[in-house]
């Protein structure tokens, strides 16, 4: 019934996403992309995967969730693990990135399910106040850990590097708060790109079928889902965890962009969680398309100021008043509505005098 | 089964009884000793002046809450105790007092919602749009515009519910509750908030219900046109307790109960 509309809008929203990646490689080719707007598209896409998969979480699900960094944490980290410990056994670097991805989101979607199993019997901010403690727990825990190898296996400590208690053939890998060095630098746009494609390919399916609208039944009126028969906690964590893993991914792709990753509060502190969920709000609960042009917008600004220097965060955060009351001032729907039907009129009197 | 249904008078296990109920809050005894019988295509009335105890016999029916002591059988089955989304699966389903529909979702999607133990497939299914997510989906469509078509409410099929007018918001909750194609459905106050037009169309409809769909209908309601027209037979609750039982017309008229509801 609604599938064509549905399949228009999500067409409408995978192409943008292929059309930016179009304009970014003719600008690459014509050589206008810069420098620093080259070192911003991983990142990007980072943002944008991890603004829609929160959109799951606190659009469709209805739960307000501030733990998104710590589940990237998770990805990038196992991810990064994983890649080192692989390099001399698995020269095909395109594989073990492949691998590693698939590893960063399984790993984060089953800290997801099982901080999910405590957590989500809370609700409102009571969620919101233990996913920020989760998120920061994680980060701190990462900090503290050291993972070293040798010839006898694995050794963990976390006290430091000389408690792994390795021998001579021993090489740490997880170094406490300097965290993960050498990684190789295997992301690049077009994966970035390829991984924002199959996340929305995974969200956007989800909401549209059986299990999607469970899930949003829930977000609706749970008392009503819990009478038709919808069981409301297979569903509310299907929906983090998933949510989790996709965040997971995204670490795992943003591990591949540094060389150096550590878990350091500015990458994975509680400003990150709430700078996704700014992303969310701000391009509308539920609406993927939004989420990913917040995130763009929201990130690239700052950047493309910098040659303002002082007055650089001044313009971004009028940008974001005028974003959020844009978008969510009631006021400001009404204007906009009228001035479209004005518009609209103008166009059938257009139409109608030829 | 069948052949017991067609011949009459043949009555066989009824389709509700209740017996002993009972549950307290605290130092309250909202329900007490609860009994009710509702025999199969039953249209059967729950009255009772406010904070009788109405809704809360609903609530232990439908598991929201678990009975201190009694038994509930549905159909001849124990189902005393059970969760909620178990005893929506045993086969009741039921309306609220105040309407809960999924607001942000399509008339459609309301009642496809509910559709979902009935026509299934994998989340992974749906996720990688295979063949049977599409088989499937067809088939949800087309039951849940023929629910929808029963209560007018097909033109309307892309509105968002709470776009819907109220009475209309009523009349989805009710297609809703069926598409969990029930044994007994429970009715909270359908009329509520209803004018006069609303609660004759809403009488009719509902007597509809019950012969389109065979269906047993146990419902509260305050408004006595209603209940007069449409209950076979009457329960009235005060105080938590049962006050007196019986066909409508000798309920509506015993002393006892007027006394109740309108006072000495």
């Amino acid at each position: 019934m609604d599938a064509k509309r549905i399949r228009i809008q999500n067409g409408i929203t995978y192409g943008m996403v292929i059309a930016f990646w179009v304009v970014i490689q003719i600008m690459d080719k014509t050589g206008n992309l810069s420098s620093l707007l080259k070192g911003l598209l991983v990142p990007l896409c980072m943002y944008a995967i991890l603004a829609v998969s929160l959109n799951l979480t606190v659009g469709i699900l209805g739960e307000l969730s501030l733990g998104h960094a710590g589940f990237m944490c998770l990805g990038a980290f196992s991810g990064a693990f994983f890649t080192n410990c692989m390099e001399a056994a698995m020269p095909s670097a395109g594989l073990r990135f492949f691998l590693a991805l698939i590893l960063g989101a399984v790993v984060a979607g089953i800290f997801g399910l099982l901080i999910g199993i405590p957590v989500l019997r809370l609700k409102g901010d009571y969620l919101a106040i233990v996913t920020l403690a989760f998120g920061e727990i994680i980060k701190n825990l990462i900090n503290v850990m050291y993972v070293g190898r040798d010839a006898a296996g694995f050794h963990f400590s976390n006290k430091d590097a000389m408690s792994l208690g390795m021998d001579d053939t021993g090489v740490v890998i997880v170094k406490g708060a300097q965290g993960i060095t050498g990684t190789p630098r295997a992301a690049t746009f077009t994966i970035g790109i390829l991984l924002l494609l199959l996340t929305l390919f995974i969200v956007l399916n989800l909401i549209n079928s059986r299990t999607g609208r469970a899930i949003m039944s829930i977000r609706d009126n749970r008392i009503a889902a819990e009478s038709i028969g919808i069981n409301i906690t297979k569903y509310k964590l299907m929906a983090f965890s998933i949510s989790a893993a996709l965040a997971g991914m995204a670490g795992v792709l943003y591990a591949h962009s540094l060389s150096t990753l550590q878990a350091t509060s500015n990458n994975f502190g509680y400003n990150k969680s709430i700078l996704i969920l700014v992303f969310v709000v701000l391009g509308g609960l539920g609406n993927m398309r939004g989420s990913i042009i917040a995130a763009v917008v929201l990130t690239a600004l700052p950047e493309m100021l910098r040659g303002l220097n002082d007055y650089r965060m001044l313009i971004y955060a009028i940008v974001l008043i005028i974003m959020t009351i844009f978008n969510s001032s009631p006021k400001a729907i009404e204007m906009r509505s009228v001035l479209m039907d004005k518009l609209r009129h103008k166009k059938a009197a257009g139409k109608e005098a030829a | 089964m069948t052949a017991n249904k067609t011949v009459s008078g043949a009555k066989g296990v009824p389709m509700l009884e209740v017996k002993n109920l009972s549950i307290s809050f605290g130092g309250l005894k909202a329900v007490d000793s609860f009994n009710v019988t509702v025999d199969k295509g039953q249209l059967y009335g729950l009255i009772g002046p406010n904070g009788a105890g109405k809704t809360t016999v609903f609530n232990l029916l439908t598991g929201v809450y678990k009975p201190n002591t009694g038994t509930i059988l549905l159909d001849g089955e124990n189902i005393t105790g059970r969760k909620t989304i178990e005893i929506n699966q045993d086969g009741i389903a039921r309306t609220f007092q105040n309407i809960r529909l999924f607001k942000e979702l399509s008339v459609l999607d309301n009642v496809k919602t509910a559709l979902h133990n009935h026509h299934r497939y994998s989340t992974l299914e749906g996720i990688l749009r295979l063949p049977k997510f599409y088989k499937v989906e067809k088939e949800m469509d087309a039951r849940a515009l023929e629910l929808l078509k029963v209560f007018d409410l097909d033109q309307q099929w892309n509105y968002k519910a709470s776009n819907l007018p109220y009475g209309k918001q009523r009349k989805l909750e009710i297609a809703r509750a069926l598409a969990t194609d029930p044994k007994l459905l429970l009715l909270d106050e359908p009329a509520a908030g209803m004018n006069p037009n609303e609660t004759a169309e809403l009488m009719e409809t509902i007597r509809f219900v019950r012969d389109q769909f065979d269906m047993t209908i146990l419902l509260i309601e305050h408004d006595m046109k209603l209940v007069s027209g449409i209950c076979e037979k009457l329960t009235v609750l005060n105080f938590g307790q049962v006050l007196t039982q019986g066909d409508t017309s000798e309920v509506l008229n015993d002393k006892r109960v007027i006394t109740a509801y309108l006072g000495e």
